[in-house]
């Protein structure tokens, strides 16, 4: 694989600009196609995925369920005056619920998700690339894209979504909570209103755009790390570019999937 | 008998942007033959065993390993290749995530050679032969550099490769541990007929197992001798570096 030109202290010329833009591009492109090749090859790292699971999303639950709570207690407060207002109160739990559902729990987890993993994976694979590890795992017959890449990726596609249909349940009681100190409110009222306002068509789509999520922190990180040049200084690069990148790609992929699921399911 | 070019290199060249490292090196390894690599830091040495091994791509040239062309191989076949090398690296590159144990036994789980008991015995056999033994649960960030440089060692011949590439095998090391170090490379020479290919600046390593001896300068092999060679050499070049270096060790 052909990787960019070096960073250096000094400017970059132009040329050399959009050169390491699209060397990145096609990159970048080169090693997702690499993914999914070596995706269906063998061996089946089933241990490994198992255990970046473990390490990468079990070890999120935490901090995600302290978000999750905190989303839905502001959202309810804030919304809450505003729907006294217009004497909307009865629909307080609908739409707070919906707009959990659908937008907030699905994008807040995936950007701290990436916060927490994409810059993990970047600084784990970058300080294996410049110590080497990587080159020996090649030198030994051992394909380690497939070790590390792949299991990886396949841990975070598949955690996010749990991590963030968990986070959605706590932001509900959070919200609660809210509404329960605000103007108070049965707890079956509550779950009745959330459970009838919010429609398969909600559902589905704030889930499935969750896979998507993941599957960018996996790979920005990844590529990020396992691409890394320079040294410890270019392990730390690799570490905080990931989390611009992959956040930035998940506020994108977010707005075109949404587009995408509203003319599929129009509300 | 005449013994058989297990390596064989044609003008062997390699750049890196403006930088050319090597510069058409042609260079043969007998099997179980000891070479040595010399010359100063940053002459291209560890890059010369990356291409050897394939982790580098050459610009030009031609490397044959047991009379395979390793350019030509797609990676099923390069890797088949490397089932019979190791490569001890400059920083050992043990693997972070994994202890002592794990990092020895990694390579032998994935080839699935052997049963879980004789890897086991492996493993135990060769921290012995390092002398690490007591190390074994240990993670590489509990490790001092030499103590990583032995484990690495052993991580590299547990395999029981024909072809062994050492870079800086004993940099590093207190002088006891590096000539026990050198001298284990002399008993896996004798006992498994393996060839290696060992980067040194150090000279007592070098007197313990240089067969033959080569100098790397601006990409191309300057000199070329038995070790007693080189060092007796009138060439001011050769005399200032090894002068220099019998100072240090
Ligand atoms: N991946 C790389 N990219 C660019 N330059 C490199 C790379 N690897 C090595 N070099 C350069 O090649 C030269 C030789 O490096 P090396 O083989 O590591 O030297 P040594 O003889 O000390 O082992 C150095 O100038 C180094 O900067
Ligand atoms: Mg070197």
């Amino acid at each position: 694989m052909k990787l960019p030109h070096h960073y250096s202290k000094r400017r970059l010329t132009t040329s050399e600009i959009i050169y390491n833009f699209f060397a990145t591009l096609t990159g970048i492109t080169v090693f997702n196609i690499q993914f999914f090749k070596d995706l269906f090859l063998p061996p089946y790292e089933i241990r490994e995925v198992k255990k970046q699971m473990n390490e990468l999303g079990i070890k999120t639950f935490p901090i995600v369920s302290i978000t999750g709570l905190l989303i839905g207690l502001v959202l309810a407060m804030q919304s809450q005056p505003v729907f006294a207002r217009f004497g909307a109160s009865d629909f307080l739990p609908g739409a707070v619920a919906i707009s959990v559902v659908r937008e907030l729990g699905p994008v807040i987890t995936a950007l701290i998700f990436a916060g927490r993993v994409s810059s993990g994976i970047g600084a784990e694979l970058g300080s294996m690339r410049v110590t080497e590890q990587i080159d020996a795992m090649e030198v030994s017959g051992i394909n380690p894209f497939n070790f590390l890449v792949v299991t990886r990726v396949v841990a975070t596609t598949f955690m996010l979504p749990l991590l963030t249909i968990y986070v959605i349940f706590i932001a509900l009681f959070g919200s609660y909570f809210a509404i329960l100190l605000t103007q108070g409110m049965s707890f079956e009222y509550y779950k009745n209103a959330v459970v009838q306002s919010i429609e398969f068509r909600d559902f589905i789509p704030g889930i499935a755009k969750t896979f998507v999520f993941g599957y960018i922190v996996g790979i920005v990180g990844s590529y990020k790390g396992y691409t890394t040049t320079g040294g410890t200084e270019g392990v730390g690069r690799a570490s905080t570019t990931s989390v611009v990148v992959a956040s930035l790609l998940i506020l994108v992929f977010d707005t075109i999937l949404v587009k995408l699921s509203l003319m599929i399911w129009p509300l | 008998m005449a013994a058989l070019d297990i390596i064989k290199i044609k003008s062997l060249t390699k750049r890196f942007d403006e930088l050319t490292v090597l510069d058409h090196i042609s260079l043969n390894v007998k099997e179980g033959e000891n070479l040595v690599v010399f010359g100063r830091s940053g002459t291209g040495k560890s890059v010369l065993l990356k291409c050897i091994i394939g982790l580098l791509e050459p610009d030009e040239g031609e490397i044959y390993i047991k009379d395979k062309n390793i350019l030509k191989l797609n990676i099923k076949e390069l890797n088949e290749i490397r089932r019979h090398t190791s490569f001890l690296f400059q920083g050992a590159a043990l693997y972070d995530s994994m202890s002592v144990h794990e990092n020895l036994e990694f390579t032998l789980i994935k080839r699935k050679k052997n049963t879980p008991g004789e890897i086991d015995e492996k493993v135990h056999h060769t921290l012995n032969l390092v002398g690490l033994e007591d190390a074994i649960d240990k993670m590489p960030s509990e490790l001092s550099g030499g103590m990583k440089k032995r484990i690495g060692l052993a991580r590299a011949i547990i395999t029981e490769p024909e072809i062994m590439f050492y870079d800086e095998p004993t940099t590093g090391l207190d002088p006891i541990s590096s000539k026990d170090i050198s001298e284990l490379i002399i008993s896996l020479q004798k006992d498994l007929n393996m060839t290696s290919i060992v980067v040194t600046h150090d000279l007592v390593c070098a007197k313990i197992i240089a067969d033959r001896a080569i100098f790397l300068k601006d990409g191309t092999i300057a000199y070329e001798g038995t070790l007693n060679e080189l060092v007796r050499s009138k060439d001011k070049f050769l005399q200032n570096f090894f002068s220099t270096d019998l100072i240090k060790s």
